[in-house]
């Protein structure tokens, strides 16, 4: 029996187009998660297409009661189960695999595994059945029955084993010295994300458990607003993880398409770092308009906390693209600003996704999240349709966009199949990002004009005659946002089906190497530096991140003159 | 080597930081001082900072204190829902409560009066979101919030619920008249 752990242990492959070295047991884990997690990405966008049907007035396509139960299944599945089954895979591919390692303790992964897609398809039952549509809040007092808490506690467990599996795999590579000094900045970044992660899953036991005993009626009652402060702590965090974890992926898309390296290791290293130092610290504020909670304690939560996790965020978002602007230069695309972008692959739907996930993860995503975050503008936005817009952008846009991208360079190197339907893969990363930015878009102008969000009429038909009259411009963002869901889904469905359609009939590609070169040579110091002395320097990304920051100023203090216009408060 | 690989230099933690980084984390870091300025500083010239005095509470004693108000200072009723309409003094306490699925009772206020508002919930969690003020608060059960409120123009105001409570969540609408 030891001997043949000791064999599995040794079982390893070498991809022939990218030379990484594969784990057996580890390949097939990273596998299982990724195909669990498109098929529940699947599950997931199909709900979403129905809300964003029946959010379209003149359309409607549900009634009440299905709505709020397919609205919570919709953020469910794409919000917790898409990610995190990806989110593993990266962990596991950024340990194992991008350092040459056996895994560590596959059993316990396959466990772990098998704890989350017991636990996701739990959920997924129990909400169809129909009493649990308390959305993916689920806020006490509210109550679901005890198995839609259970069925979330399994989930968070198996993600949890996870996460110590990666941590475990990086002990093995340390002993095994699979590789030699500090870990690559990938690795680094998503073991940054495994870290948030862990403090995300206890925050949320600590008030799911409680919420279990008091469905089955151990526990007599759940304070709601101890409720909201806790689980927001896992709620936020939980987007922390996908942001540390799709950051990670644009280094690694970075490197993949241009043998980038970071423009410092130090800066980018810090910058994650400070992920974990701040960005969960600042889940208050999801409670800048709750009662109870005093202003110095969301000031500070907000400043000291979010803005620092802000700072690592603008900071990868110039040294990613600086990265690939450092890197092309050296490789020659140097006349004037953006050259270096414009010879980029834009036809291949790995460097297409990344870039347009790495824009309106900034633009649309972070300034929003930002301003809205601030203590006093929350007042203009807070449960308004204006939230969805944002997060929108900032899991869609930002991280599935970023996952999908990955996957296209992932499939022929761990499934060894060729992607099919290469036409519709190129348009598919445009598709989608188009959609999903007018849904992020048509929901913050709807939210703006003061729609709220969750909610299944505004037009207040069943109410008796107490009505509303939202401006004409509200019904107008919704429709437009109907629109970009059909988009985004066709966008989405296409991804699904080029993915699947490769796993199943993509050219099988063996152990020969296929035609193109599937990674890039690592970018040299001679070829740094032949570039005129400056190695690093990147006048192109700069000026783009000046752009980005005069919107970002603009916008914020527009929506100060916004709240100068309401009523007075105090 | 790239961002796949161990850093290139071993000692990477003593590499120089390129200018242009530095002159971006600089002006991040500025940025970041700004708004975290700007937050103390509307507390001290801006109008709209919403208070946080908050009072353990209960649905009983808060419907109680409601209806105590509410019989106080009613003026008429009316309405689809036959709710009382209740105009407090100028400058006076307002209590409204949400409940599944309803805001009660209708307010009637003074334009540019200060009112101090008393705002609870008797079951489950609902957002308060005045339209088209868009003005949105929390409003949570066995807390009660209070803070002031000062209209600034006349009309007829809506109270939406925007926080998912239910399955009757979208028929949760309420009214606050605001007179010259």
């Amino acid at each position: 029996m030891a001997n043949t752990t000791q064999m599995l242990n040794t079982v390893f492959r070498t991809c022939p187009d990218t030379g990484l070295k594969f784990h057996g047991p580890a390949e097939n884990l990273i596998k299982a998660n990724a195909v669990a997690a498109v098929v529940f990405l699947l599950i997931g966008g199909t709900f979403g297409l129905l809300v964003g049907l029946t959010r379209w007035q003149a359309v409607h396509l549900l009634g009440a009661e299905d709505f709020y139960l397919v609205l919570t299944a919709h953020g469910l599945n794409v919000l917790i189960f898409w990610l995190i089954f990806f989110e593993i895979a990266v962990l596991y591919f950024c340990s194992a695999v991008l350092l040459g390692c056996r895994i560590a303790t596959p059993k316990w992964a396959w466990a772990g595994f098998a704890l989350m897609v017991i636990g996701a398809v739990m959920n997924n039952v129990v909400v169809l059945q129909g009493n649990s549509s308390v959305m993916m809040t689920s806020y006490a007092p509210m109550e679901a029955p005890p198995l839609f808490y259970l069925s979330l506690i399994l989930f968070a467990v198996g993600a949890l084993i996870g996460c110590f599996v990666f941590f475990g795999t990086l002990v093995v590579a340390k002993n095994d010295k699979s590789y030699e000094g500090s870990l690559p900045l990938v690795t680094f970044g998503a073991m940054t994300a495994a870290i948030i992660a862990v403090f995300t899953i206890v925050s949320g036991a600590i008030i799911l458990i409680p919420t279990f005993l008091w469905s089955v009626g151990l526990v007599g009652e759940i304070d709601a607003l101890a409720y909201r402060l806790i689980w927001w702590a896992f709620g936020h965090s939980s987007q922390q993880i996908n942001v540390a974890a799709h950051v990670s992926v644009w280094y690694a898309i970075a490197a993949i398409l241009f043998g980038a390296r970071p423009l410092s290791e130090k800066v980018s290293r810090t910058a994650f770092l400070m992920y974990i130092l701040f960005l969960q610290l600042a889940s208050a504020h999801h409670l800048l308009v709750d009662p109870g909670v005093s202003s110095n304690f969301k000031m500070f939560n907000t400043s000291y906390a979010m803005y620092l996790a802000v700072m690592a965020s603008m900071v990868h978002g110039l040294t990613v693209p600086g990265s690939i602007e450092a890197a092309q230069r050296a490789r020659g695309h140097r006349a004037g600003m953006f050259t270096w972008l414009r010879k980029a692959p834009w036809g291949n739907p790995t460097f297409s996704g990344m870039f347009i996930s790495l824009v309106g993860f900034g633009f649309l995503g972070g300034i929003t999240g930002v301003v809205m975050g601030a203590e006093q503008i929350n007042l203009l936005i807070h449960n308004t349709l204006y939230v969805p817009g944002h997060f929108h952008a900032t899991v869609v846009l930002g991280t599935t966009l970023a996952f999908m991208a990955l996957t296209y360079w992932l499939v022929p190197v761990l499934f060894r199949r060729e992607i099919i339907f290469k036409g519709l893969a190129r348009w598919q990363p445009y598709l989608f990002g188009l959609g999903m930015t007018g849904v992020s878009l048509f929901l913050m102008g709807a939210g703006t004009l003061g729609v709220p969000r969750r909610h299944w009429d505004i037009g207040f038909a069943g109410t008796g005659g107490i009505t509303h009259e939202f401006p004409a411009a509200a019904y107008t963002m919704l429709a437009l946002n109907g629109l970009s869901v059909i988009v985004a889904v066709i966008g989405g469905a296409a991804f699904c089906v080029i993915i699947v359609g490769s796993l199943l009939f993509g050219r099988k590609l063996g152990d020969q190497k296929m035609e193109q070169a599937w990674i890039a040579k690592p970018v040299t110091d001679e070829e740094y530096n032949a570039n005129g002395g400056s190695a690093y320097a990147i006048p192109g990304t700069l000026a783009l991140a000046m752009i980005f920051f005069v919107s970002f100023a603009l916008y914020y203090f527009i929506n100060w003159k916004y709240l100068a216009e309401t009523w007075g408060i105090s | 080597m790239s961002s796949l690989s161990p850093p290139a230099k071993k000692l990477w933690w003593n590499e120089p930081i390129h200018k242009s980084e530095l002159m971006w984390i600089s002006l991040v870091f500025v940025w970041g001082l700004v708004m975290t300025f700007m937050m103390p500083y509307w507390h001290v010239v801006g109008k709209q900072n919403l208070g946080t005095e908050t009072y353990k509470t209960t649905p009983a004693k808060f419907q109680a204190a409601t209806e105590a108000f509410a019989e106080k200072f009613t003026v008429r009723t009316e309405g689809p829902r036959n709710h009382p309409v209740v105009a407090p003094p100028a400058g006076g306490d307002v209590y409204m409560l949400g409940r599944l699925w309803d805001w009660w009772p209708t307010v009637e206020l003074k334009k540019g009066e200060t009112y101090r508002f008393h705002l609870s919930s008797l079951d489950w969690q609902h957002g308060f979101s005045l339209q088209p003020a868009n003005i949105n608060i929390q409003v949570v059960p066995n807390y009660e919030h209070v803070f002031s409120l000062t209209p600034t123009e006349a009309g007829e105001y809506s109270v939406i619920c925007n926080e998912y409570c239910g399955i009757g969540h979208h028929l949760m609408i309420g009214k606050i008249l605001v007179v010259e």
